[in-house]
């Protein structure tokens, strides 16, 4: 699905082959600072390499309408983000930035319930902790239902515990709907109980890519 | 109507009793700020001589390109006093939404103002066009100095919600949707503020010129309604300008935030 040829970025990046396949689940593990964030953003084309390529389905992120293509390959930034205003403006937003029509409340609610998340859609957004700010966020990319889903550490604001809950949550979203999800992380626990590729990075260099059958 | 008292020169230097008593303030409390004072009074005085003989000469002439070349020179004047007056940095591509917002802003706004409020033959008579265009340019560059400072402002501590919008698919406008309209509003401000005030808490200094000048109050504050009015649509247009044109400077081509 995402195909990198020679890619140089700064003093942050050098890559010089890395595919990443479609329908499956791919963690990049590394240090922080070793380019892993930079990595994601390259893929949904929200920073160019200064050489190099990197492909989506085979095509060129700089022959692709960029904003086109961060619709199919959403991200989800490390810090979640909230807009202010009701968690219902939130888990929305996503589909209204992309020209979607929004969701019932029934089916915003009900996605609410599955990601554990005991809260009214009225409620301000503000008041939610951050691993509820997490869950907020991670709900309003599965809403837009995009081909592929960035992950940006989801699970370093959150206690182990929740952490897991929500990455089984997600990673079950993501098979059984065939979704591609890329997922940037620091925690090699997290690596190995839900990849099925393992790449490794380390100072801007893919240094290590493991395959192995994890799901379930 | 009484014509105006001509004060002349003996009466005039007897004005600057005021400075002398605003030194004497400065001295006794140990300020030490009598020579910002001293040359800011001797520039005003040597400016505004300066002006009146340029005036006097272009009121003489009365022609379309001396007229159209002062013009030029206030608006040129303006742009860099928003260079000067924006403290953060401003990138070229921005400086050229600036330039052009105010010289479109403005000029479409005085040639409005003089062909159809004012409607005077010729429509460029330098009695009327210059000090019409030095009112509306100087409040467009207010605005545009305060949008601009609001804007790079914005887009840099938003800088995290704008990409997280990015990142969800919005196109760079709906990503700083918010940004616009928060700094078309804080640039406007000040304008519509100052029309609340007109009349009552201050006499507006073409009025009171007019009044003092032996014009009836009644054409006075017509001439200081179609003004004020005039004010209003050039600092929108140049606003509207400059937010519309200027958000597209802090993105690049593939809609990525630039460094």
């Amino acid at each position: 699905m995402f195909c990198l040829r020679g890619v140089r970025y700064k003093n942050i990046l050098q890559i010089d082959e890395l595919e990443i396949e479609a329908g499956q689940i791919t963690c990049i593990l590394g240090e922080s600072g070793s380019g892993k964030t930079t990595l994601l953003k390259l893929l949904n084309h929200l920073v160019s390499c200064d050489q190099g390529t990197v492909h989506y389905k085979g095509q060129d992120v700089k022959v692709l309408d960029a904003v086109a293509l961060r619709r199919k390959v959403v991200m989800l930034p490390q810090t979640p983000l909230l807009f202010p205003g009701t968690i219902k403006k939130n888990l929305l937003i996503g589909l209204l930035f992309s020209k979607k029509e929004p969701l019932a409340d029934a089916a915003l609610l009900q996605l609410l319930e599955e990601v554990g998340l005991k809260k009214g859609l009225d409620e301000d957004a503000g008041t939610l902790s951050g691993g509820e700010k997490q869950r907020l966020a991670l709900s309003r990319i599965m809403l837009m239902d995009p081909e592929a889903i960035l992950l940006d550490e989801p699970t370093s604001a959150l206690d182990d515990d929740t952490g897991d809950k929500i990455m089984e949550y997600v990673s079950r979203y993501v098979k059984s709907k065939g979704k591609t999800l890329v997922m940037v992380t620091h925690n090699k626990i997290i690596a190995k109980n839900f990849g099925e590729v393992i790449v490794t990075i380390s100072g801007g260099n893919v240094k290590q890519i493991e395959k192995e059958g994890a799901i379930k | 109507m009484s014509e105006i008292v001509e004060i002349g020169p003996w009466r005039l230097l007897s004005a600057y009793f005021f400075l002398l008593l605003l030194l004497s303030f400065i001295k006794g409390q140990s300020i030490g700020k009598e020579k910002e004072i001293l040359v800011s009074a001797l520039r005003m005085t040597v400016q505004l001589i300066l002006m009146g003989y340029v005036l006097v000469y272009i009121f003489a002439q009365n022609c379309l390109s001396v007229t159209l070349l002062v013009f030029f020179i206030m608006v040129f004047f303006a742009i860099r006093n928003i260079f000067g007056r924006v403290k953060v940095p401003v990138k070229k591509r921005l400086r050229r939404v600036i330039m052009l917002s105010m010289v479109a802003g403005t000029s479409l706004t005085i040639f409005y103002f003089l062909l159809l409020v004012i409607h005077i033959e010729p429509w460029y008579e330098p009695r009327y066009f210059i000090p019409i265009a030095g009112m509306i340019i100087g409040n467009s560059m207010t605005g545009v100095s305060l949008g601009t400072e609001r804007l790079i402002g914005e887009m840099k501590t938003k800088k995290e919600l704008i990409e997280g919008a990015l990142m969800l698919g919005a196109t760079p406008k709906d990503a700083v949707l918010e940004i616009i309209k928060d700094t078309f509003t804080s640039a406007i401000m000040p304008t519509i503020n100052s029309m609340v005030g007109m009349g009552i808490i201050f006499l507006p200094g073409m009025m009171t010129g007019q009044i003092l000048s032996g014009v009836s109050p009644m054409i006075a504050i017509e001439y200081q309604i179609a003004i004020m009015l005039g004010i209003v649509g050039s600092v929108s247009i140049t606003v509207f300008i400059l937010t519309r044109l200027g958000y597209l400077t802090f993105f690049n081509r593939f809609s990525q935030l630039e460094e």
